[in-house]
């Protein structure tokens, strides 16, 4: 019988992933260069923000993959917490760099905007100190893994952590809405996004966001192999303390 | 009392012992013999549910283990009277005249406990189980630090519980000067061969 | 459990330090906020309420790792899991000692404090009420970080920040009823979503913990 869960199998993983990526790979470079590229130089400029606006096509969907890495996250350490898995465990390992670099991204191209059309760098405003709170969180997470020798005790204590930070995460936002209602214009993703934004930002956007997200997912599966190798390195090496 | 089939343990993701069976009675003693790190701590971690067994199962009433580790976890600012009383009342009761007799610390009752010495402390983290008032003792190297004098109060001790229907599980290296079965780890050392759960996965 | 209260307790007050670290600590932030700034009392009226805020959360960081390391150290954390007191209880009771022990003596002078940062006198009720609610959340939230952390090495400095992402709903809640209360506004609305954080911490994270507490002594 096939199930998902084979997959959960460090050796099916590996032999299933190693055939995806080079696609994966190319796919995704595609749908970046194509998004980012007409984003790029085959938009107009906005009749108020002029050819800053164009930063968008990076801002919106490393935000985007930011908070859905988190997600991921959350739902790996679900699945390791429940059914013990290793592959989900080194997964959620695995995806919190990219999720660490992508809300640097968020933040870094946030104030590149934030400066021509804010006139500042940074404001404490509700989405831009969620983001932060939303690093510190990802900087937690990660150096918890570092910290823990033990292979299964990192993965239990930062699976739990993940679960516990999600909550609190959730709460920090609103909270931090509740602080200060801001700047930031409302959210460019939504199912109303005619009134947001038109057609013509809309299309580049919605490439460069399967870009980066495709771009993410490959990353991930790259970065689970290290982890699997790794630890199987860790398992050799146990072994042949026991032989000894 | 305590039953043991087919147990394997780990420390730390690895195997130390594989196949490990055995059955422990009302008034038994069992000594654990073992050179250093065949995994004796680790059984006894597992017997006392502090860790999961690799494969295999405990079978034990509820409730009837104590377990002694190296350390003691005593309080040093805190009297050799509040120590035991803070154990006694954890276990649910106040009496801790019957352990201060049977480990000789009358005289020390209001002494600190920093103000004791190693053997002294060890004598006092021993009491400790006559107040868990359970009857399946788990002792890790319970001499440890005794002189010869004390190891024989210790012994006297032992046989006092095993006289009173209880059972215990030693690890330790010196001859007690106690009758009782022997189970020797050395045997049952988790080869590389059998490698055990997820890591055949990595391997 | 009652015994595990009393004991936590007395080694507080035997140790020394217990109740007083945290308090000069306390302190000391509050003496050197009017340093860093300049003692224009009017800027310091403003800032006094999330200063006094800012100064009970990092006095309260400062002595949580001692919630579980010290049992952790001497075998005593290994034991009390094998005896009858449910772990849940153990860092439940573990929390409420370190309230007592940090957070109440942190909530008992925040008024003294706040008339050395000129907080304004409608801002008092609402200072000392909004420490009363939060701060258990923080030693709640505390213990959990502690028991994460409670093996390593070099734990303390990953407690904090381990801890501190997660001290934000209560820090922005309770400062905004402190903040709210001195400028004689309404704060029924954080002081509720305080509670709220504060009862929902008690009741779930104690589960979070002692599963951590279960991993760490593996």
């Amino acid at each position: 019988m096939a199930s998902i869960w084979e997959y959960a199998n460090p050796k099916k993983f590996i032999d299933t992933t190693d055939r995806v990526i080079p696609s994966l790979w190319i796919i995704s470079m595609v749908f970046v260069v194509l998004g980012l590229g007409w984003g790029f130089f085959f938009t107009p400029d906005d009749f108020r923000q002029g050819s800053t606006v164009k930063i968008i096509y990076i801002h919106v969907p490393s935000a985007f993959v930011a908070i859905n890495a988190w997600l991921m996250m959350l739902v790996a350490s679900l699945i390791w917490i429940v059914r013990r898995h290793h592959v989900s465990a080194l997964a959620a390992r695995a995806a919190a760099p990219v999720g660490i670099v992508m809300t640097l991204i968020a933040l870094v191209t946030g104030a590149l905007w934030g400066q021509p059309m804010w006139g500042t760098w940074w404001v404490w405003d509700p989405r831009l100190t969620s983001f932060l709170i939303l690093f510190l969180f990802y900087l937690g997470y990660f150096a918890l893994w570092q910290a823990v020798e033990n292979p299964d005790t990192a993965a239990d204590l930062t699976a739990v952590l993940c679960l516990v930070g999600s909550v609190f995460a959730f709460l920090s936002r609103y909270a931090v809405i509740f602080w200060n209602q801001g700047l930031h214009q409302g959210a460019t993703l939504s199912m109303d996004k005619k009134e947001n934004i038109s057609d013509v930002f809309w299309y580049p956007l919605l490439l460069s966001l399967a870009g980066f997200t495709l771009l993410f997912l490959v990353l991930v599966l790259v970065r689970t192999q290290t982890e699997i190798r790794a630890r199987r390195m860790h398992a050799l090496e146990m072994r042949e303390r026991l032989a000894e | 009392m305590l039953e043991a089939r087919d147990l394997s343990v780990s420390r730390g993701g690895v195997p130390v012992l594989t196949g490990v069976s055995f059955k422990l009675t009302t008034q038994t003693a069992m000594i654990l013999r073992g050179p250093n790190g065949s995994g004796k701590t680790t059984l006894l971690r597992t017997l006392a549910g502090l860790q999961p067994a690799s494969s295999g199962d405990v079978i034990v009433e509820p409730d009837t283990l104590a377990y002694a580790a190296h350390s003691d976890g005593i309080k040093a600012t805190l009297t050799v009277t509040e120590n035991l009383t803070f154990w006694a009342q954890t276990f649910g009761h106040d009496d801790i005249g019957a352990a201060l007799t049977a480990f000789d610390l009358l005289a020390l009752r209001d002494r600190a406990a920093s103000a004791l010495s190693a053997g002294q402390k060890r004598r006092l983290g021993l009491a400790r189980m006559v107040v868990t008032r359970r009857p399946v003792w788990l002792l890790d190297e319970p001499t440890v630090s005794l002189d010869t004098r004390a190891v024989a109060t210790f012994a006297h001790a032992v046989r006092a519980h095993l006289a009173r229907g209880g059972a215990v599980l030693i690890a330790t290296h010196i001859d007690l000067g106690f009758e009782g079965e022997t189970l020797d780890l050395a045997p049952l050392k988790a080869r590389p061969g059998e490698l055990l759960g997820f890591d055949e996965a990595f391997s | 459990m009652r015994a595990l209260f009393w004991r936590d307790i007395m080694l507080a007050l035997r140790a020394g330090g217990g109740f007083g670290l945290g308090l000069a600590f306390f302190l000391i932030v509050v003496t050197l906020v009017p340093l860093a700034l300049g003692p224009n009392p009017e800027l310091l009226s403003r800032v006094a309420a999330g200063i006094l805020w800012l100064g009970a959360l990092l006095a309260c960081l400062l002595s949580l790792d001692r919630i579980f390391a010290l049992d952790w150290e001497d075998g005593t954390l290994e034991l009390l899991a094998t005896s009858p007191v449910p772990l849940e209880g153990l860092v439940g009771i573990k929390a409420l000692a370190h309230w007592i022990t940090t957070g109440v003596p942190l909530v008992c002078v925040a008024p003294v404090l706040g008339g050395l940062l000129n907080l304004p006198a409608s801002g008092y009720l609402w200072l000392v009420a909004g420490l009363f609610v939060g701060t258990p959340a923080l030693s709640m939230i505390g213990a959990f970080g502690a028991a994460l952390t409670v093996g390593l090495k070099r734990g303390s400095l990953l407690l904090s920040l381990l801890v501190l992402p997660l001290y934000v709903p209560t820090l922005i809640f309770g400062a905004e009823v402190a903040r709210r209360g001195a400028a004689g506004l309404d704060v029924q609305t954080p002081l509720l979503l305080l509670t709220g954080i504060t009862l929902g911490t008690l009741a779930c994270l104690p589960f979070a913990a002692a599963a951590v507490l279960r991993v760490n002594l593996r």
